[in-house]
């Protein structure tokens, strides 16, 4: 993973609420054993017609979406299944902060894997956000916060350690392999009490 | 420090602090989460390709082989001669991805149920079959409803694939200890109304995210009297009210249903496994973040009428009125329903009954004692895929299979089939859909199709009739509605 400490973009506005995972990417396309090239699929059901065709009316297929890393999306982001897809397929779309009241737990664990930064923001934040399409925003990762074209700044709760994994692109399987002796040893008790 | 689980105190505990305390490897700390062992990781095809890949490629082995048990469901095949290979499968790659769960349990020493296997199935049916899921143990899927293993009293939760190489290397989870909320339910389900109503009912009164952030504990007279699928049940669907895992403390009929299963402790094991499960209970005096009380005796049979599993009502019920909701609007128009329109009545093309949320014995004889002798409705289609060999084997010894071809459906291999429309078995542009799944998100079924959430029973009925119709009606031996 590569390092990621800002965040600097126009946004794009998906306000509806709940958009679940199968909406960010529908299952027909898990059937692929790698992780790449899963931008094309991303929210699929809404960016295309049935023959395949870019629907005009929809966000991501309007010129003013191009190059934007930040998705603003209504309450509820990324319910639904446990699909890591979700995430990789944000990020190759281009995608490397959700911003929203409420992101699911799954979907916030995996992003926070993939460079994607969940941004929960407080309902006034919001409400601006979701009225002001296209604007400006910046992402500081280290400090956890968020800048308004405004000048307006406001924090958002990031786990210390995902910050850290963000912040110096590590992935976190290196640190848990480093305990290996200490997992050893709790097994050698915990097996007796839960054997496999 | 949160005083309520510092170990040099004697406080009461809640059953989820107490299994989770018994696997911590390092606790938490402000900066770190806590490093959690995990006992059983169950493994499918379509979450684990990228996982293997990632231990290929820094070179690593699966730490505990013993402790991983793999099995394909998700994008199998239904089709009995597909799964036989008398034809070739006909999602190509699904295929690919199938062979590839193959190479990849050979290659890492992983036990695998594959197509051949008498054993194979859904992976959250087949876990608690073989007795491998039991009581205060942390289970983990690239699988959100992981969270049916919590019918157990086990910690379980679904996971992403790059935790799921984690823990194929490790056997550990970097995780932070969630909030913890109770869920009584006080009383007792009514004749015709099912575990699928009460969760279903659950969810309408939190809201899909109401359980973000918890592991829920579903108590109470109403969840005590629950058999173990009915639990399953319950607990399948924590993940629909934002919970990634749900929790019923086991009893005697957990322990009635683990003994003498395959994986189950035997002997003295048992009697010593089952002394230290009975203590897996919450405390009294033991404090939960968030308390919610429902009352089985009011719960109706349900149904949802819109796109994810909290727009659900009573099954007598209207579409609810939200002016101004535009997410509302936007579900209904997807779902060609109109606010304030009455569900009951309502035309459907297609029943499912299958699935790791309805996909067991109990739920299948459900399902037939309303088809037995009778024939499905003209134009609907019903599916029946048992959720694994086990379940197909134990229906066909008891003849239900005869009793779903007969009344015109179609009894199919087991997997996940039509919950997700991966393998092809897909609900059709418009066509209504009366599931007994987990699931109604846009497309979720195959694209345009609408799905309505409700029991076995409910489904059965519906097929009988052809449109929605109350499950109540048909058991109090009321003629259901006309063609």
């Amino acid at each position: 993973m590569e390092p990621l400490r800002t965040i600097e973009s126009r946004t794009v506005v998906l306000a509806t609420t709940n958009i679940d995972t199968d909406q960010i990417i529908p299952a027909r396309f898990l059937t692929t054993t790698t992780k790449e090239g899963l931008g094309k699929q991303l929210f699929a059901d809404w960016r295309y017609d049935a023959a395949g065709m870019p629907k005009p009316d929809f966000i991501l297929n309007q010129p003013a979406a191009a190059g934007c890393e930040i998705l603003v999306a209504g309450r509820n982001f990324g319910c639904g299944s446990s699909r890591e897809h979700a995430p990789w397929a944000l990020h190759d779309y281009g995608f490397r902060a959700v911003i929203s009241t409420q992101i699911a737990d799954i979907f916030r664990n995996n992003a926070l894997k993939n460079g994607v930064v969940p941004v929960v923001v407080d309902k006034d934040t919001h409400l601006w956000l979701l009225n002001n399409p296209g604007t400006l925003v910046r992402i500081d990762v280290e400090s956890s916060s968020l800048t308004l074209p405004t000048g307006a700044r406001t924090g958002f709760p990031l786990e210390p350690f995902a910050r850290y994994c963000l912040l110096n692109g590590i992935d976190e399987l290196g640190y848990i392999l480093k305990q290996a002796d200490t997992i050893s040893r709790f097994e050698q008790s915990h097996d007796q009490i839960y054997p496999a | 420090m949160n005083t309520r689980t510092d170990p040099r105190r004697s406080e009461p505990l809640t059953l989820f602090e107490k299994v989770w305390k018994q696997h911590e490897v390092v606790p938490q700390t402000a900066d770190t989460p806590a490093i959690l062992y995990i006992d059983l990781h169950l493994i499918h095809e379509v979450t684990s390709p990228q996982a293997f890949s990632l231990l290929r490629s820094l070179d690593l082995k699966l730490r505990r082989t013993d402790r991983t048990l793999a099995t394909m469901d998700h994008s199998t095949p239904t089709d009995p001669d597909e799964i036989s290979g008398r034809v070739p499968i006909k999602v190509e790659s699904a295929a690919r991805q199938l062979k590839q769960l193959e190479v990849n349990c050979r290659e890492f020493g992983v036990n695998l149920r594959g197509l051949g296997s008498d054993q194979r199935g859904i992976v959250h049916v087949i876990g608690p079959e073989l007795g491998a899921t039991q009581p205060g143990k942390t289970i983990v899927c690239g699988d959100s409803h992981t969270a049916t293993h919590g019918a157990f009293g086990a910690l379980a939760f679904g996971i992403g694939t790059t935790e799921v190489g984690h823990v194929l290397a490790t056997q550990c989870l970097l995780q932070r200890r969630p909030k913890t909320m109770a869920i009584e339910v006080s009383g007792r389900l009514g004749p015709g109304v099912t575990a699928k109503d009460l969760i279903l009912a659950i969810i309408g009164r939190i809201g899909v995210s109401g359980g973000t952030g918890h592991v829920i504990e579903y108590r109470g007279t109403a969840i005590e009297a629950l058999s173990m699928e009915e639990r399953m049940t319950v607990c399948n669907m924590s993940i629909e009210a934002g919970a990634r895992a749900g929790m019923i403390a086991p009893d005697d009929t957990t322990f009635a249903y683990l003994k003498g299963r395959q994986y189950a402790p035997t002997g003295a094991h048992w009697d010593a496994a089952v002394e230290r499960w009975r203590a897996l209970r919450t405390d009294p005096g033991a404090l939960f973040d968030e308390i919610v009380h429902i009352d089985a005796d009011s719960i109706a049979p349900m149904i949802t009428y819109g796109t994810h599993p909290g727009m659900v009502v009573p099954i007598g019920a209207a579409v609810p009125q939200r002016p101004g909701d535009a997410a509302h609007a936007k579900s209904l128009a997807y779902m060609g329903l109109q606010e304030g329109e009455e569900i009951i009545g309502k035309a459907i093309q297609v029943v499912f009954l299958g699935s790791c949320t309805n996909g067991r014995l109990s739920d299948l004889k459900q399902a037939a004692q309303v088809l037995k002798g009778r024939k499905i409705a003209p134009g609907v289609r019903m599916l029946v895929v048992p959720g694994s060999q086990q379940v197909k084997r134990e229906a066909e010894a008891i003849g239900l299979d005869r009793i779903f071809i007969e009344a015109g459906a179609e009894w199919r291999e087991p997997g996940c089939s039509m919950c997700l429309g991966m393998n092809g078995d897909l609900v059709a542009k418009g066509d209504y859909a009366v599931s007994t799944s987990n699931r109604n998100f846009e497309g979720r079924q195959g694209p345009g199709a609408r799905t309505l959430l409700a029991s076995p029973a409910t489904a059965a009925v519906a097929a009988l009739t052809g449109r929605i119709t109350d499950p109540r009606e048909f058991l109090a031996g009321a003629a259901p509605a006309a063609h």
